[in-house]
């Protein structure tokens, strides 16, 4: 079994007249937090959003658990067990939180039908979700969302879990509660590819990481050592962890 | 149901009871209002798919009136056809003509409207413009089409016997065909609600009308969902000009595009993608219609298009502007 989960060889991606990734290559190591860091425009969320399909690769290759998946359509990919939260959370405000994870259980037809223990795991991780489980999503806080969205992605098991910014405008307490879960998660086994802004969630999780610029991966190695080289960091994100 | 907004559902009885003191006599207003509603129900069955449509997929067929001619055309043929049973005087005799001329309308504009989504919508994906244009091109050919196969006069469409006729509430005189036109409406409304309420289906539609990228990302084929529900929209709109035809007692091959103009109406005061909206506005638009018919008839014309105004005034997103 190949150790990688996911690997990304020179992919471009172009959006309408724009080039925004210019031959990205990244590994995604089986079982580990894979931490992708870079400043702002640097292509990560396009990377991300590469991946699923959701923007096409002009270029290159994209492989999963030993399958090519670069021209493959969204549902087909999240249908190998991908999950995605997006920078926006992608929640259905209209929907109660109970039917946002109905739906991402995709055999259930009720929610009677999603694995019970899973979801008391989830409570247990997300207390807020139980909490407002028949309130409009759209109803929720900021960091309620993001709870919901991570919920909803993790409702049924999954291989990889891609989340976009999962700390991203929320309050230093919730942050705290987002690492803790995601700590857990990563205790589970699930492979997890994690767009951050926030060095310090960076730090606490990731086992190894990427740094991009200007559409490409610049550095990629262990998050320890990345958070133990100054001068490293200096260099590749302009400031010190 | 603490998070219903309940103020655009007011607005029905609203409307009903603003124009009471205008009309007076107590007798004509029930009469009205319950054409009104009739008609309104009419104009929900026909908009219910094609705001789902919109919704979904971001697709704006001003074709869908084509389905609305074609269902009225198809239930002349059957209904032409089943002699016997139209001219009897009870209704459920009637209903034996009635309800197969319904079914087959549903089967015969769902058919087209597959055959619409692939060659006419499906390459235009994205393109508000080019949608615009070709579905309106699309209605033109099928218009040209049922002249081709019935012939560009107008064709009567009679109502059955047993549903001719009024009943009488006091002195207020209701007719038959308009408390049934109201139970259809009714019925239509209530499938869809369940549908879009408690079924995994319906809860797709709802997410997807949301967003779609979204509900592709958690695996489901949302292109396969729209062409679903693109076909239910064009049979529905087939089942509404059977009632409409039989509304008005003819059909002309451009009843389509007439009723076009009320259609989106309708949808633009509902809020683009919501059923209950465009319920709201197709019961709202009815009651206009016959209370600027009877009281100031010259205004009729306009009288929705200020209703929308006034609508949009308030909200301008439609009485139930969906999550984006």
């Amino acid at each position: 079994m190949n150790e990688n989960l996911l690997t990304l060889k020179g992919v471009h991606t172009h959006i309408g007249a724009y080039h925004i990734l210019h031959g990205v290559d990244l590994a995604v190591p089986r079982g580990q937090l894979t931490m992708l860091l870079g400043r702002n425009g640097a292509g990560k969320t396009t990377t991300l959003r590469t991946i699923m399909g959701l923007w096409r690769a002009s270029q290159g290759s994209i492989e999963f658990n030993g399958w090519e998946i670069t021209d493959m359509p969204t549902p087909q990919i999240a249908s190998m067990n991908v999950a995605y939260v997006p920078e926006n959370m992608g929640i259905f405000a209209d929907l109660t939180v109970k039917e946002n994870m109905l739906l991402a259980a995709r055999w259930a037809r009720t929610i009677k039908q999603v694995d019970e223990e899973r979801l008391k795991w989830i409570f247990s991780l997300f207390p807020a979700v139980e909490k407002f489980w028949n309130h409009p999503a759209g109803k929720l806080s900021g960091g309620q969302k993001q709870m919901l969205a991570v919920s909803r992605a993790i409702v049924e098991p999954r291989e990889l879990l891609i989340v976009d910014e999962p700390s991203k405008g929320l309050a230093p307490a919730i942050i705290n509660n987002m690492i803790d879960a995601f700590a857990q998660l990563k205790a589970s086994g699930v492979t997890i590819l994690l767009v951050e802004q926030n060095i310090n969630f960076a730090k606490r999780l990731g086992d190894t990481v990427a740094v991009m610029d200007n559409g490409v991966v610049v550095h990629a190695g262990s998050m320890k050592e990345l958070a133990e080289d100054e001068a490293l960091q200096q260099s590749l994100l302009g400031l010190a962890i | 149901m603490k998070d219903v907004d309940w103020k655009p559902l007011a607005l029905v009885p609203l409307l009903a009871l603003l124009v009471f003191p205008f009309i007076g006599s107590g007798s004509t207003w029930l009469t009205l209002t319950v054409a009104g509603l009739a008609m309104g129900m009419i104009i929900f069955v026909i908009a219910s798919g094609l705001t789902l449509v919109f919704g979904l997929m971001d697709v704006l067929n001003f074709g869908h009136g084509v389905f609305i001619a074609l269902g009225a055309f198809v239930a002349t043929s059957v209904l032409g056809s089943m002699g016997d049973y139209t001219s009897s005087q009870s209704l459920w005799q009637n209903m034996l003509a009635v309800v197969p001329a319904m079914v087959i309308a549903m089967l015969v504009t769902g058919a087209v409207g597959l055959a619409f989504e692939r060659f006419i919508v499906r390459p235009v994906y994205g393109n508000h413009l080019k949608q615009i244009l070709i579905t309106m091109g699309g209605m033109i050919i099928g218009e040209e089409l049922i002249k081709v196969i019935w012939g560009p006069l107008q064709i009567p469409l009679p109502l059955p016997e047993g549903m001719r006729g009024s009943l009488w509430l006091g002195d207020a005189s209701i007719e038959k065909y308009r408390v049934i036109a109201f139970i259809v409406g009714s019925a239509v409304f209530g499938v869809l609600l369940w549908v879009l309420t408690r079924t995994k289906i319906g809860l797709l539609i709802r997410a997807g009308v949301q967003d779609r990228e979204m509900v592709e990302s958690l695996g489901y084929r949302i292109r396969l969902l729209f062409i679903g529900v693109f076909v239910v929209g064009s049979a529905l709109a087939g089942l509404g000009g059977v009632m409409w035809g039989l509304y008005q007692q003819n059909v002309v091959p451009q009843m389509g595009a007439q009723v076009n103009v009320l259609i989106f109406i309708v949808l633009i005061i509902g809020g683009l993608g919501s059923t209950t909206g465009a319920l709201i506005g197709a019961l709202l638009v009815g009651l206009m219609a016959n209370y600027t018919g009877f009281l100031v008839p010259k205004a009729a014309l306009f009288s929705n298009i200020a209703l929308m105004m006034a609508i949009l005034l308030w909200r301008p997103q439609g009485v139930y502007a969906l999550s984006k």
